[in-house]
């Protein structure tokens, strides 16, 4: 039985730096390839509403005849099955989370 | 005298004087997840436990009527938060076997690589859980800490933290490049140092012995009839690892099951400090032999017949049946999950104990009690 | 690493062999590894698997309705109390004997006996906006899988 394990792992932390950063005021750095939030871009989409058809959470509803594409952001599960789908490439996942809503609106775009 | 719901079972409808029914649960400091026990007690000792579960029943199992098999990947993945990379390639697994679908070696190499590392993040976090049980604030903070850096590696290379999401049928949805096999590699040097740093208090600490040693013995025999699983199993001295199955990759690899005599708390827990080495050890014979080549192959068809998968989850074996006719979408997805075949040894376990054992009980079978109920 | 060697077999048997077999299963050394109920449109189908290594054996049931209940095998395999709960629970069979009953208080679900249903299985469900649900209540409550999905 040994006594004090726990010191030396104790003692090197005293002098090392924090692990932990001071969040909000320091933000959080992105790793890359990380999936995070779904960014569309408008110019190159047709309207085709495949990613609609492929979002397993019906996240996205596309409206090809008023041209409308609309996201709810809090059921997206940043999957990226849409990004794979779309023909023209207008989707992509970034690497940023996105920020908190009070709201559940939808987003239009 | 305190009332117990009447389960029909004489012996609790009177209760001698010196007994009290103490509830544990369903929230509990030590347990973020809803399980509930009815103690009897007299005294310190504990005379009797009775689990209910059920508050988180999500239906799962019914969910394959509604979404094809293909979709159902993403739902397969969500059933545990904390193993949560293994069953998605269980259940491919499982369609792979009946559709006949051949999988490129590279996918199962890096299925096998995930797969580990979310052993040892689930395990990482087990430590953790375990220090908090017994009282042991930073330790429990120290572990976590190096499974933030596994959380990482995670997420640089799948892309989520917790839900992988990398896993499809017929392969994998995303490869692993030389370059981040490297850093992987590297990350994982530091992470085997943190963990013997940290291992060596779980294993050596007196005050953690004090709180393990000798509580909650399960002989070999014991665990083998009450259809024990994973480390619960192997601590009592049955070398049995689903893993020896060959699945995936590990028909390549050379590991032995770990497997300690004494069947106690400390030697749950010291199995899975050793299982956290050996996950390490697996990973870099994996990224050593990993072969170039596709990540996925095309799925045409639907499948049909019924297939049970096994794989070795954190926690231990886990059984997927599935029956399949033909249709788009499965006609029963069934889950026996690692802990729901637990828990009948922790209520063995529970009778005899102090109340004050109780938390590191029910810690050492390792609950994940949404699995659990799907 | 040599993998261990697997198989899966799976037999028929008639209800009241169940005990029998099972105690056969328990000689031979297998362990209980689940049991699972599905509900097919003409009948319930009890599945037991057993598992020794890497062998599988499945022992299977099929109850037509007039079936009131099946024997519980807890008497041979202590831990099997927990999944007879489970399919009394889910699909309102009766199992009789069990070591622990619960008397169907294992899983607090919103609408009883969910899984118990003998409509066949369909197809993917269209997306339902929420007007139409809230001006029209729903003759049956949905099962909690159906509310799940479409939180
Ligand atoms: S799949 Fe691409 S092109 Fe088609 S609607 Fe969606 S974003 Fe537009
Ligand atoms: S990332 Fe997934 S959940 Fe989000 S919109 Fe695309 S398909 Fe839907």
């Amino acid at each position: 039985m040994a006594y004090f394990q726990m010191s030396r792992l104790a003692l090197k932390w005293v002098f090392a730096k924090p692990v932990t950063s001071r969040y909000p005021f320091e933000p959080r750095q992105a790793i890359a390839g990380s999936r995070g939030r779904l960014v569309f871009t408008r110019d190159t989409c047709v309207y085709c509403t495949v990613c609609a058809k492929k979002c397993p959470t019906g996240a996205l509803v596309v409206n090809r005849a008023q041209k409308r594409w609309t996201i709810d952001r809090l059921l997206c599960i940043t999957c990226g099955y849409c990004v794979e789908a779309c023909p023209k490439e207008s989707l992509e996942l970034t690497t940023d989370h996105g920020s908190p809503t009070v709201t559940k609106d939808r987003e239009f775009c | 005298m305190p009332a117990l719901r009447d389960w029909g079972m004489p012996a609790l409808v009177t209760l001698p004087m010196s007994r009290t029914i103490i509830p544990f649960g369903p929230q509990h400091p030590v347990l973020p997840e809803p399980v509930h026990l009815d103690l009897v007690v007299e005294d310190e000792k504990v005379i009797e436990a009775r689990p209910s579960i059920g508050f988180v029943h999500r239906g799962l199992e019914k969910l394959v009527e509604k979404k094809d098999y293909v979709e159902f990947v993403y739902i397969a993945e969500r059933i545990c938060g904390i193993c949560s990379f293994i069953p998605g390639p269980t259940y491919c697994q499982a369609i792979e076997a009946l559709m006949n679908i051949p999988v490129p070696p590279r996918a199962h190499y890096l299925r096998t690589v995930w797969g580990e590392l979310s052993r040892i993040h689930s395990h990482l976090l087990w430590l953790g859980l375990m220090a908090d049980a017994v009282g042991f604030e930073s330790l429990f903070m120290h572990s976590w800490r190096v499974r933030e850096k596994v959380l990482n590696i995670i997420e640089a290379t799948t892309g989520g933290r917790v839900i992988f999401g990398s896993c499809k049928i017929g392969g994998v949805r995303r490869d692993i490049g030389a370059d981040a096999i490297r850093q992987m590699l590297a990350d994982l040097k530091k992470i085997e140092q943190d963990t013997r740093d940290i291992t060596r208090v779980f294993l050596d600490d007196s005050s953690v012995k004090d709180r393990l040693c000798g509580v909650g013995v399960l002989s070999r025999q014991d665990a083998y009839e009450l259809g024990c699983v994973g480390p619960m199993l192997r601590a009592s001295g049955v070398a049995q690892d689903m893993r020896q199955l060959g699945y995936a990759a590990f028909k390549d690899l050379d590991f032995e099951p770990i497997t300690r005599t004494e069947g106690d708390s400390y030697a749950r827990c010291a199995a899975r400090c050793q299982e956290i080495f050996q996950s390490i050890d697996l990973i870099r014979q994996a990224l050593g032999k990993i072969p170039d080549g596709e990540i996925a192959v095309k799925v045409t068809g639907n499948p049909n017949g019924e297939f049970m998968a096994r794989t070795e989850q954190p926690r231990g074996e886990v059984a997927y049946c599935i029956k399949a006719n033909g249709t788009k979408n499965l006609q029963r997805f069934r889950v026996r999950t690692p802990t729901f075949a637990n828990l009948p040894a922790m209520l063995k376990l529970l009778p005899g104990c102090d109340l004050a054992d109780v938390p590191v009980l029910v810690l050492t079978i390792d609950p994940c009690i949404s699995c659990t109920e799907r | 690493m040599t993998p261990i060697s697997q198989e899966q077999t799976l037999e028929l048997i008639p209800v009241d062999k169940l005990l029998e077999r099972v105690q056969a299963m328990h000689q031979q050394g297998y362990r209980l590894v689940q049991i699972s109920a599905t509900r097919l449109p003409d009948k319930l189908e009890l599945t037991y698997s057993f598992a020794l290594e890497g062998r599988v054996a499945q022992l299977r049931l099929h109850l037509v309705d007039d079936v009131p209940c099946v024997p519980s095998i807890s008497s041979i395999y202590w831990c099997a109390f927990l999944y007879e709960n489970e399919i009394h629970d889910l699909f309102n069979l009766a199992v009789e004997g069990m070591a622990v009953d619960f008397k169907g208080t294992l899983y607090k679900t919103a609408v009883k006996y969910p899984f118990g249903s003998t409509k066949p299985p369909v197809a993917k469900a269209g997306t339902a906006t929420a007007t139409s649900a809230a001006s029209t209540p729903a003759p049956v409550p949905p099962p909690p899988s159906a509310t799940a999905n479409t939180r």
